[in-house]
């Protein structure tokens, strides 16, 4: 049932391929042999049901699966072409970069702090260009405006949504080719959701993006690829209005059409 | 209201609020207001009846000193000299006992105690951690003369043979190299001397701050350990920047504890500082701390002479520089939290 690599042509090579992943929570299988390619600068959306695997799956992309102890994973992920399992995990996640389902700034950090965290773990200390790196991410991050003033004040006085925006832009600062992003939306307000929701839209022109969402709507507007994902099993994936409105399975089409179960 | 489900009376334990027609619950309603009632005053009682005790601590102390405050004013807190028989009564060496031990117990304490907390919370697997933990917690309750007692048997003898010679001679080779007497581990070895309770009191205060550490530490959400993670931190680097700053409150009032125990304990410290009243002039010298002082000499004299009174004036200089140390702490633990927010949620 497996539907992954893409039928049609496309001109963007692939950034990342998943290729016949499965990861186990000790000996509880919860994604099983998932294969899927993302391609450069565009953003692909994964949909699925609750605990079909989806967050398993992206934190397989940047190794932070076996931050859980007695985890593993089989499979090969590949980041231009090299598996990402071969080396450190350390210098994986500074190219493949995550934003949490839940805001998670650092509470005993200032706004500029929080973004330059990443800078200062890669040894960049010269201020110019952490100053610069800091104003440059709030500005991708569409929080430049709000927090301009504010910036050596603490990052969790900000709102839900300015803290997800913070976590984007730190995410950011270090300039990742990749960008995982967590059901980002998920604990924030229709306003706070289109922010994000148009930031993920730009930053596809810059960056490889990977959004879980529980969304459909959410992912119809920014994802030009889809995943759909069913008992930690990829069932399809296609172009985002392909598989919304012509669905090759019919799992897709019920799920798609709430009709499910 | 709600009530808990163990409280729940003769009512089935889910029946909805709204049957006012059962009679048991209208008296049990009245009930909880009342113990209600009660329990928020009992609570101000109390509260008010530790300040009352602090109070009277206050009290109690100053009048039992009152002769000595008078008669030798801020000297008592600067003189050197603590000779009884000659009335001279000049507290520092005791000041400087507590202090110098207390501190050195920290300088030894804190860094292994923050080791073992991150070992115990971080890295150590479970079926290590979890044994190793309540041990530390155990060690954390063992009642202070069992210290002193070990001390004597173990740490003393230890340190006189194995412990001392060695950092003597490093001593005495480097102030020989720069023509100056460095006067830290000089003078002869017996073992009993202020390094050795120094290392006591470190020894008594690692699994207070230890184990309320490690508390504070595995009370750090796992996000954010990932979140630092995500930006390519290694292990240790996660620790340091998410882990540890989101606990520091939690790491300071630990080490708070400690000092305070430190800086109180009176029996292991009797029975391993040498007990002398003058100021050693090296870490191998004898002393004395507030509280050996009180414990040695309190019942050399009858109650209400020069000298009870003036034991007595050491523990209120005692009191106030455990109060200062609190104080001290307080604003330390509000500038952290004032300064970036605190924890979140
Ligand atoms: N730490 C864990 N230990 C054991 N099993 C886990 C753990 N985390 C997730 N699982 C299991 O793995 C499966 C996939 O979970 P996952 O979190 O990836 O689902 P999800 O698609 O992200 O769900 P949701 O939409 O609710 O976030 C589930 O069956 C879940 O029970
Ligand atoms: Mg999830």
């Amino acid at each position: 049932m497996v539907e992954g690599a893409l039928s049609h042509e496309d001109p963007r090579p692939t950034k990342l391929r998943v290729d016949g992943l499965s990861a186990f929570y000790g000996p509880k299988k919860a994604i099983s042999n998932v294969s899927l390619d993302f391609p450069e600068r565009t953003v692909t959306a994964i949909i699925g049901p609750s605990g079909c695997g989806k967050s398993t799956l992206i934190r397989c992309l940047n190794r932070m699966h076996e931050v859980l102890p007695g985890t593993r994973i089989e499979g090969r992920v590949l980041l231009d072409g090299e598996d990402i399992y071969d080396g450190d995990p350390v210098s994986v996640r500074r190219r493949i970069g995550m934003v949490f389902q839940k805001p998670n700034p650092f509470p005993t950090m200032s706004v500029y702090d929080n973004v330059a965290a990443g800078l200062k773990l890669n040894g960049i200390r010269d201020r110019a260009r952490v100053d610069a790196a800091v104003i440059r991410s709030l500005k991708q991050a569409a929080l430049w405006d709000e927090v301009k003033d504010a910036i050596d004040g603490p990052g969790t006085r900000l709102s839900g949504g300015q803290q997800q925006r913070l976590c984007i832009a730190r995410a950011l600062a270090i300039e990742p080719e990749v960008l995982l992003m967590d059901e980002p939306c998920s604990a924030l307000d229709p306003i706070a959701t289109a922010k994000i929701e148009d930031l993920i839209f730009d930053l596809r022109k810059t960056y490889t993006l990977v959004i879980v969402t529980h969304n459909m709507q959410q992912a119809a507007r920014v994802a030009e690829f889809t995943a759909f994902m069913y008992l930690g099993e990829l069932v399809e994936f296609d172009r985002t209005q392909t598989l919304f409105e012509q669905p090759k399975q019919k799992l897709t089409e019920n799920y798609i059409t709430g009709r499910f179960g | 209201m709600s009530v808990g489900p163990s409280a729940a009376g003769p009512d089935p334990p889910d029946a909805p609020p709204s049957e006012p027609a059962n009679p048991f619950r209208l008296i049990f309603r009245h009930r909880v207001r009342i113990l209600d009632f009660l329990f928020r005053n009992s609570t101000l009682f109390f509260a008010v009846g530790i300040l009352a005790i602090l109070g009277t601590f206050v009290l109690v102390l100053v009048e039992g000193s009152k002769e000595p405050i008078l008669r030798y004013g801020l000297n008592f807190v600067a003189g050197s000299t603590w000779s009884p028989n000659q009335a001279i009564f000049g507290a520092l060496p005791f000041i400087f006992g507590t202090v110098m031990t207390s501190a050195l117990a920290l300088v030894f304490a804190v860094p292994l105690s923050l080791g073992i907390a991150i070992f115990l919370s971080e890295l150590a697997p479970k079926w290590i951690a979890e044994p190793l933990g309540y041990i530390v917690e155990l060690l954390a309750a063992v009642p202070s003369v069992v210290f002193g007692l070990w001390g004597l048997a173990v740490l003393v003898p230890f340190m006189r043979d194995t412990v001392d010679p060695p950092l003597r001679s490093v001593n005495a080779a480097a102030s020989h190299a720069i023509h100056y007497p460095i006067p830290l581990f000089a003078g002869s070895v017996i073992g009993q001397d202020v390094f050795t309770a120094s290392v006591i009191l470190a020894i008594m205060i690692i699994p207070t701050i230890s184990a309320i550490s490690r508390e504070a530490l595995r009370a750090v959400p796992a996000a954010q350990r990932e979140a630092a993670l995500s930006l390519g931190a290694t292990s240790w680097e996660a620790t340091r920047i998410s882990v540890l700053n989101y606990a520091r409150v939690g790491i300071v009032g630990a080490i708070i504890l400690g000092l305070g125990r430190a800086v109180g304990e009176t029996m292991a410290v009797t029975m391993t500082i040498g007990n002398s009243d003058s100021i050693p002039n090296s870490l191998f010298g004898q002393g004395q701390t507030i509280a050996s002082l009180i414990a040695n000499e309190f019942f050399n004299d009858t109650p209400g002479s020069l000298y009870v009174s003036a034991i007595i004036e050491a523990a209120l200089v005692l009191l106030i520089i455990t109060l200062v140390i609190n104080i001290g702490a307080r604003l330390l633990v509000w500038r952290l939290v004032k300064g970036a927010g605190g924890p979140v949620e």
